[in-house]
Formats: C-alpha cells, sequence, structure tokens
C-alpha cells in the first residue's frame, strides 16, 4: 500500500526534512520523490509506503495537515488508489 | 503508474472545483421489523437502523482522511414506511417518523429517507394514513425525508393521489411556515420512482432490494465546467467527449469510494448513482456549465439542448467507469441549489415553463422550485401532473419538488442556507385546472407499456 504526499507553497529551509521526518516517525518510508522550485514556489510530490506503518492513515494524513498549517505550506496525504483508479482504466 | 499531472489534476479538482463524494447512502431494509403493535415495530426500526448504521459516519470519515476527498453527507435509506403502516392502519404513523428521527440522532446521519409510500395505482389504507400524516411528521422532525410515488410508465398516473398531494405539499409548507417552509424542501412527488436512489429528499429503499447495502452518488459541476473552458472554440461533439473523460474520472472515484466503503461497513455495494449535483457555493453550479457551452444566461432558448448533451455525455462517460450504475444518473437541476439557477431565476430568463422542458432531457424533475404562498392546491396538483406525464411517457424518473412560500409573492426571496440555498419565488399560471383535478380516477398507462 502506498500514499502521495504533496505539498505545494512557498519555498523554505527543510521543507523535505520535515516532511520525510512525520514518514519515518510513524515508519512510512519514502520510496520516491520529485520536486521542483518554480521562483520561490515550492512543489514536491512524495510516494510513501504505508505497509508498515506503526500509527492509522488517518494520524499521518492528520499530521501532515497539521505540519502543512505549521509551515504555511498546503499538503495532501492521499492513497494512491484514487489516483489509480481516477486516471488508468 | 503515477504520473505528476495527474495527481495535481486530482488535487485541483478537489481543491479548487468543488469535486466531491455527494453522499453515501445504506439502503437498510425494514420488512423484518413489520409488526402489528406499532410501538414494538418502532423498537425493531430504531434497534435494525442503528445496528446496522451506526458506524456509517465514522467510516465515512475514514474514507474521507484516506483519499482525500469530502464525503459531504452521510444518509440512510429504508423501506418505505407506507408497508410497515400497512398492519397497523389504525395507528398514528407518525411515531415511525419519530423513531426515525432518533435512529438519525444517534446515527450523526445526516437524512434517513423513506418516509415513502408509492400509490402508482392505488392506496392501500396504511398508504392514505402514511401520506396524510407527512405534514405534521416533517413538522415535528428535522432529518427525515419523506417522497411519494403517484405515477409509472407501466401503470398510469393516479390522480387521486396527485390530488391529495397538492394538498400534502401545501399543509407541509404551512406547518412549517416560522422554518422558511422547510418541510416542503424534505418532500418529494415521483412519477417512476428508484429503489436505489441514493440522493435526498426522495431516497427509499425499494423492495427488490437486499437487505443492506451501501450506495454512492458522486457530484463535480465545477469540474466539467472547468475542463470545458480550456476549449473555448471546441465544436459540441468535442464537448461531449470532454465531458465524458471527466465523468469517467469523477464516477471512478465514486465506485473507490462505494468499494472500500462495502469493504469497511461489511455490507454489499449497491450502486454508484453518477450525477452531476450542484451546490449553491461558487464553482458548483450545472446552469454555468450550460453557459460555458455557449448560453448567455441559463434558461434562454438552446438550454434544453445543451442540457441533453450534457446529460448523455455524463451518463456515457460515467456507466464506463463504473460496473453497478443506478440510481438517478444524470444531471439534477434543483432550482435553490445551483449558483446559477438562482440568478437566472431573479432575472426572470429561467422560467417553470422552462424547466418543465428542461426536465425532459435530464434526471429527476421540477426541483426546490419556490412558488407564492396562495398557490392553491390544485395548481400545486396540476404541475405535478404535468410533470408525471412526461416521466410516464418517456419511461423516466420525473420529480416535483416544490415549496410554496407561505406568505411570500413573486418577487420575494426563500433562504433555506446550506445545501438547500435560496430560491426566489418564481410565477405561476392564474388560471385554474381545479375541474381537472377534482375528476379524480387515473390516467391509463401509455401504449409503450405493453411491452410483453
Amino acid at each position: 500500500m502506498r500514499a502521495v504526499v504533496t505539498v505545494i507553497g512557498k519555498d523554505n529551509v527543510g521543507i523535505l526534512h520535515k516532511v520525510s521526518g512525520v514518514c519515518s516517525d510513524m515508519g512510512a518510508n519514502v520510496i520516491e520523490v520529485t520536486q521542483s522550485v518554480l521562483q520561490d514556489m515550492f512543489a514536491m510530490i512524495m510516494l510513501v509506503d504505508i505497509t508498515d506503518m506503526t500509527e492509522d492513515f488517518s494520524q499521518l494524513a492528520d499530521d501532515m495537515t497539521k505540519l502543512g498549517e505549521k509551515l504555511g505550506l498546503s499538503i495532501h496525504t492521499m492513497h494512491e488508489d484514487i489516483f489509480n483508479s481516477m486516471h488508468n482504466i | 503508474m503515477l504520473n505528476v499531472y495527474n495527481i495535481l489534476e486530482t488535487i485541483r479538482m478537489i481543491q479548487d472545483e468543488c469535486l466531491d463524494i455527494r453522499t453515501i447512502t445504506m439502503g437498510i431494509s425494514l420488512l423484518d421489523c413489520i409488526d402489528t403493535d406499532i410501538d414494538r415495530a418502532c423498537e425493531k426500526v430504531y434497534d435494525k437502523i442503528v445496528s446496522k448504521a451506526g458506524n456509517l459516519v465514522a467510516v465515512g470519515q475514514k474514507i474521507e482522511k484516506e483519499y482525500g476527498i469530502p464525503i459531504v453527507n452521510k444518509r440512510i435509506s429504508v423501506t418505505p414506511i407506507a408497508m410497515l403502516a400497512a398492519v397497523c392502519p389504525n395507528d398514528d404513523p407518525v411515531k415511525f417518523a419519530k423513531a426515525l428521527q432518533r435512529a438519525a440522532d444517534t446515527c450523526g446521519v445526516n437524512f434517513i429517507g423513506g418516509y415513502s409510500a408509492l400509490v402508482h395505482k392505488g392506496f392501500s389504507p396504511g398508504d392514505e394514513a402514511l401520506i396524510r400524516s407527512i405534514p405534521e411528521a416533517l413538522d415535528i422532525t428535522q432529518n427525515i425525508c419523506s417522497s411519494v410515488n403517484i405515477g409509472s410508465t407501466k401503470s398510469g398516473i393516479n390522480m387521486d393521489a396527485v390530488k391529495l398531494m397538492g394538498q400534502i405539499v401545501k399543509e407541509t409548507a404551512e406547518r412549517t411556515a416560522d422554518r422558511d417552509c422547510i418541510g416542503a424542501a424534505k418532500l418529494v412527488v415521483f412519477c417512476n420512482a428508484v429503489e436505489d436512489n441514493p440522493f435526498m429528499a426522495g431516497a427509499f429503499h425499494g423492495i427488490g432490494e437486499p437487505d443492506c447495502e451501501i450506495h454512492v452518488g458522486v457530484s463535480g459541476p465545477g469540474v466539467v465546467r472547468s475542463a470545458l473552458s480550456k476549449y473555448p472554440d471546441a465544436s459540441i461533439n468535442e464537448l461531449a467527449d470532454i465531458i465524458k473523460k471527466t465523468a469517467f474520472k469523477i464516477t471512478r472515484m465514486g465506485q473507490l469510494v462505494g468499494a472500500r466503503a462495502s469493504e469497511l461497513l461489511n455490507v454489499p455495494f449497491g450502486i454508484v448513482d453518477l450525477s452531476l449535483a450542484p451546490t449553491p457555493a461558487i464553482g458548483d453550479s450545472v446552469a454555468h456549465i450550460l453557459e460555458e457551452m455557449g448560453l448567455e444566461m441559463c434558461g434562454t432558448h438552446g438550454t434544453t439542448a445543451c442540457l441533453a448533451m450534457l446529460n448523455d455525455a455524463v451518463k456515457k462517460g460515467g456507466v464506463m467507469a463504473s460496473s453497478t450504475v443506478g440510481g438517478l444518473s444524470g444531471a439534477f437541476i434543483p432550482v435553490s441549489e445551483d449558483a446559477g439557477m438562482i440568478d437566472a431565476a431573479v432575472a426572470g430568463v429561467l422560467s417553470l415553463e422552462k424547466l418543465e422542458a428542461m426536465t425532459a432531457v435530464c434526471s429527476v424533475g421540477l426541483d426546490m422550485i419556490v412558488v407564492p404562498g396562495e398557490i392553491a392546491p390544485e395548481t400545486i396538483s396540476a404541475i405535478i401532473a404535468d410533470e408525471a406525464a412526461i416521466g410516464m411517457v418517456n419511461t423516466k424518473t420525473t420529480a416535483v419538488r416544490l415549496i410554496p412560500a407561505v406568505g411570500k409573492k413573486e418577487g420575494e426571496t426563500l433562504e433555506f442556507g446550506g445545501l438547500l440555498g435560496s430560491g426566489p419565488v418564481m410565477p405561476v399560471r392564474e388560471k385554474s385546472a381545479a375541474k381537472f383535478i377534482n375528476r379524480g380516477g387515473r390516467i391509463p398507462a401509455p401504449m409503450h407499456s405493453l411491452k410483453n
């Protein structure tokens, strides 16, 4: 099982570190990261393996949302199934 | 294979274009709660609903978190209560409404639908008792919805029921006049009602359905409008293709959520209702899709054609995305719940007659239309009869949800708030149809009902 974490907002020091920190605290393994910085806008998409996570998925989503609020970023955590079902036949 | 464009497109749809799951609705059969002692029946109803749906809201919230998609409503539909009232016709059916309200409070759901009767060919004593109790039931409860099926393609239109429903709609509005006539907004009169509709106010759990199942109603007018806005010079058939692709994506999401809810609740998955259901929020309007296609304002000439194309394309895209499509499935046009429709009605561009024509080519019917408070019950009945005739002859579901605005006239507005929105009082014809309505009897089924 995998989740997709997207982070969009103003670039800042340590965003990747903090987001991956939340993942590691819960035993979620970061598999892939795509990120770009256009002017000062930061956009990152992180693919995370949640199979062996120690907490419930909703806890991860909540913690990410809280982190986003703290950093002034928009962070979404969604199960990969929603993307697969919407965009693949 | 995930790609960045798809991920960002999904997030944009949810964040900026109001994409959501409009409802997950659990259908529960109450046939095993039938009892000649109405109090015992009410207890059984309460117990069964709570035992099946006690977890529904929590599961809905869990899925919202998992997929990051809002599920706006968690609802329940039940067996038409007239069937339970049938074995105790001398008791007050309002007791069932109170039991349903208690169950709604315990489960924390937004609505329970099914305070209903199916009388397309005639009344049983239980049916009539239930229908006559609707104004009181909707007055004393908050989260109960009611519907009455008065006609079908197979059996024609029960004109005695049409006459009675004109009175019931008016009385329901009058009893709740102090709350913006909200009772009438929870009451739908159907022709060809469907048994697996997840949308309120017309949801009930048909007798052909299993003991318990879960339905999903999707939404997403904002997503369709936004998709069309990227192609200002496309031809109509190109627009149809864009709508199909968008509807496919929306419906796939509904299918995913329904399958997950079914798994978590351990009940069979019923259907996905692939509808475009608007809300009064900016960017969530079906009227604005029609305007994006090239109408200066919804309701002008060309509206019916645009809506026909939209409705058909939504079905074609959606049906590929789910093997269990059902319910009402199509574009909804509830006036008070759609920002574009409200504007068009206020401007006088969208009339009752145009809406009637629109209902011939889209899902359902005359929905959430505010009419003057002094409207005669026979006029309401005549509007119901017209709409039912469209449904009967075209072999489709049609419905009427009129709200007589007690004490208000054309030009004034009723404010419901929330998803129900607000509606300007729309004019109706002043000439009477009372003689026609008072004849009673039944409009025979049309020729094409004889298919066997």
